[in-house]
């Protein structure tokens, strides 16, 4: 057992599987000498080979399209998109032609391959590499979407993701690449796709959340035991699947939910929780299902960052009115 | 013997046969007589499937549909250059000539056209994606394809087509690109028809050639006549062998005429002057092959009589099978879709299975 970084935990999961299995390559931009500009192909190059570890050229939805063909071929493609913002450009091969293609061709050509993507803010980058669009390709049935939140999770869904049948938009939360250390067993274990982790045991509130707004739920919950509410944290891992079950369960048993996510309010992910819990749960609920987002403005430039994003203060807040309300 | 390599990116196409089906080389053709005979066949097959299609869809019996007309030549003259047996073809939607001669059973194209999903499905063995829609998008997948197939030790070549209109997508200069850099084992072959529905070349591309963009790409690019079959047999098998001996991608210009409407809605009166119609009958490709082996005395009214009785059988007999398939069912709108399916999917695919409002039918 060791404590790595996210990122070390992903690194480490690329080489085992690129040392244990042949069909593996790796391909994007800057992924060979560079190691990745977040370093997580760091080596991997020098040690694979130029054939396996493949630099692309700059054009993310070639990296998507051509990801689907060499999965037809027969192997299995770790694609690299440098953020995940920049699936904007890659979006017609992710959506209508990753997605779908097990679909239309009766499951004659299944594409299982995985493209992983750094995404959130709060990191000063450029405009147009902040955005959290994980809940467009949730429109877009037939590609799972997986959040992770800490290093061990990010191995084990990240080696659950290369062992799926299924096509995997893997995002990684860039503010938690080095800031969030963790334990991570050495030997190779998978976490499986559809099961909600319980962060933290509560009783008054449930904050759902995924991805680095986990540990901001973390420090709400934190927060808010100091004034005697007792939170309880949902940790969704993917959103597709969902874990209905483990949402439902969880939200039944404290009866009141906020739901965390970077995207904008209108149409985020958040909105296909609070439906669901509409669906599933609504007699349990003892106040209305609240939701802490990003304004519906698009995502600012770095001075404004720190506004626009869901902070600790806002769900505390957040918790508080709900837990307030009587039913 | 291997044909010569033709000329690169000349100002004129390359050609083998002209108007009239003469030869204009003095080397043997690519196909003996048996053989362009079949071809012929094949070609005349997919045009009366074209008019067959085109008056079900307007008995309500077809879907949307867009015919080959004007097109066939270029469309089988790149397969025919292929080894079923390992080569793979990446299509676009108007390329019924070259999936028939890969190995694609004529019912599984009705059917898809006919807007069954079984249509999506193609059988084991045959070594073809399924038809494509989104302009370009195929191309990407080509290159990946080919070069997934080179990296696990294949000689597999991928041949992939495209439209001009398809040349101003984004994917094409990507997948291009790509190619050129991996050295996939790819042949692009656009099937310049003249028209992007209304839209003619003209204001697709200010370039006079599109298989001049191949030098941005590093690849060779070769402008052939894509009415004469021949002309682009030649032209493919030299850029698959090129492909299959390790040396990389090729891009094809095919220039064609698009003798019917884009598809059964388009109404190409409002576009298409009817005199450059008229004009382009005489350069048929059809009509061009029938005159060469008519030449070589294997090719009469009797031929053609004969030839016709047996495709209309042969396309009915297909059309029939199509529309005898089963109605689809709920597990053809939710299989598939996941491998390994979310609870949540399951549990409308069994609504769907159960729900009596839902009526399933052709």
């Amino acid at each position: 057992m060791a404590t790595l970084t996210m990122i070390e935990a992903i690194r480490a999961t690329l080489a085992y599987h690129l040392e244990h299995d042949d069909r593996v390559l790796l391909l994007g931009q800057d992924v060979g000498r560079l190691g990745g500009v977040f370093r997580a192909t760091d080596g991997l190059q020098e040690r694979f080979g130029a054939d396996r570890v493949v630099d692309m050229p700059l054009a993310e939805a070639c990296i998507a399209g051509a990801a689907l063909g060499l999965a037809a071929s027969g192997l299995r493609p770790i694609a690299e998109l440098q953020f995940l913002s920049f699936a904007h450009q890659a979006f017609h091969q992710i959506g209508p032609q990753i997605a779908r293609f097990r679909y239309r061709s009766k499951g004659r050509i299944p594409v299982p391959l995985v493209i992983r993507a750094p995404f959130g803010g709060n990191v000063r980058t450029p405009e147009l590499h902040s955005e959290a669009i994980e809940a467009q390709f949730a429109q877009t049935p037939g590609i799972k979407i997986v959040m992770p939140a800490t290093p061990y999770d990010a191995k084990g869904l990240l080696m659950q993701a290369v062992a799926d049948p299924d096509p995997v938009l893997f995002c990684e939360p860039l503010r938690g690449y080095r800031l969030v250390r963790g334990e991570v067993p050495d030997e190779p274990y998978t976490v499986p796709f559809g099961r909600a982790r319980v962060v933290r045991e509560g009783e008054h509130v449930t904050i759902v959340a995924w991805s680095a707004a986990v540990q901001l739920a973390e420090r709400a919950a934190t927060a808010l035991a100091e004034d005697g509410i007792s939170a309880q944290v949902l940790d969704l891992r993917t959103l597709v699947p969902l874990d209905v079950e483990g949402l439902v369960s969880a939200v039944s048993a404290t009866g009141r939910c906020v739901v965390v996510h970077e995207a904008p309010l209108t149409a985020g992910f958040g909105a296909e929780v609070v439906a669901t819990l509409n669906e599933e749960c609504f007699y349990e609920l003892e106040a209305p299902v609240a939701r802490v987002a990003a304004p519906d403005a698009p995502y600012p430039i770095g001075a404004l960052e720190e506004q626009y994003l869901p902070t600790v203060a806002r769900i505390v807040r957040a918790c508080r009115q709900t837990v307030e309300v009587t039913p | 013997m291997e044909p010569a390599f033709p000329a690169k990116t000349a100002a004129e196409p390359y050609a083998v046969l002209d108007a009239q089906g003469r030869l204009l080389t003095d080397g043997p053709p690519p196909l003996d007589d048996a053989a362009t005979y079949d071809a012929l066949r094949t070609m005349m097959l997919v045009r009366h499937f074209d008019a067959r299609a085109f008056s079900l869809q307007r008995q309500g019996r077809f879907g949307t549909f867009s015919p080959v007309h004007g097109q066939e030549a270029a469309s089988l003259g790149a397969a025919l250059a292929l080894d079923p047996e390992r080569d793979w073809i990446v299509p676009q939607y108007r390329e019924l000539p070259a999936l028939l001669q890969h190995g694609l059973p004529l019912e599984r194209f009705a059917l898809y056209f006919m807007g069954h999903p079984a249509g999506g499905y193609i059988p084991e063995g045959v070594r073809v994606f399924p038809i494509q829609i989104g302009i370009a998008a195929q191309l990407p997948h080509a290159v990946g394809l080919a070069w997934g197939l080179r990296y696990q030790g294949s000689d597999s070549v991928v041949v992939t087509f495209c439209g001009d209109g398809g040349t101003s997508e984004g994917d094409f200069h990507e997948a291009l690109n790509l190619a050129g850099v991996r050295r996939a084992p790819v042949v692009f072959i656009i099937q310049n028809n003249g028209w992007a529905i209304s839209t003619p070349t003209t204001l697709q591309t200010a370039a006079t050639h599109l298989a001049s963009r191949a030098t941005g790409y590093g690849m060779p690019g070769y402008l052939v006549d894509g009415n004469d079959l021949f002309a682009v047999l030649n032209v493919v098998r030299a850029a698959v062998a090129r492909a299959r001996a390790g040396d990389g991608p090729t891009l094809v210009e095919a220039l064609t005429y698009r003798m019917g409407p884009h598809n059964t809605a388009d109404d190409p009166r409002r576009y298409v002057d009817r005199d450059v119609l008229d004009a382009r009958q005489e350069l048929d490709p059809i009509l061009r092959l029938q005159r060469y082996l008519s030449s070589r005395g294997r090719w009469d009214d009797d031929a053609a009589q004969r030839v016709q009785a047996e495709i209309a059988t042969e396309v009915d007999t297909a059309l029939e099978q199509a529309m005898s398939y089963p109605a689809p069912t709920a597990a053809d709108l939710m299989d598939h879709v996941y491998a390994d399916e979310p609870a949540r999917f399951t549990r409308q695919r069994a609504w769907f299975e159960q729900e009596e409002d839902v009526t399933w039918r052709r």
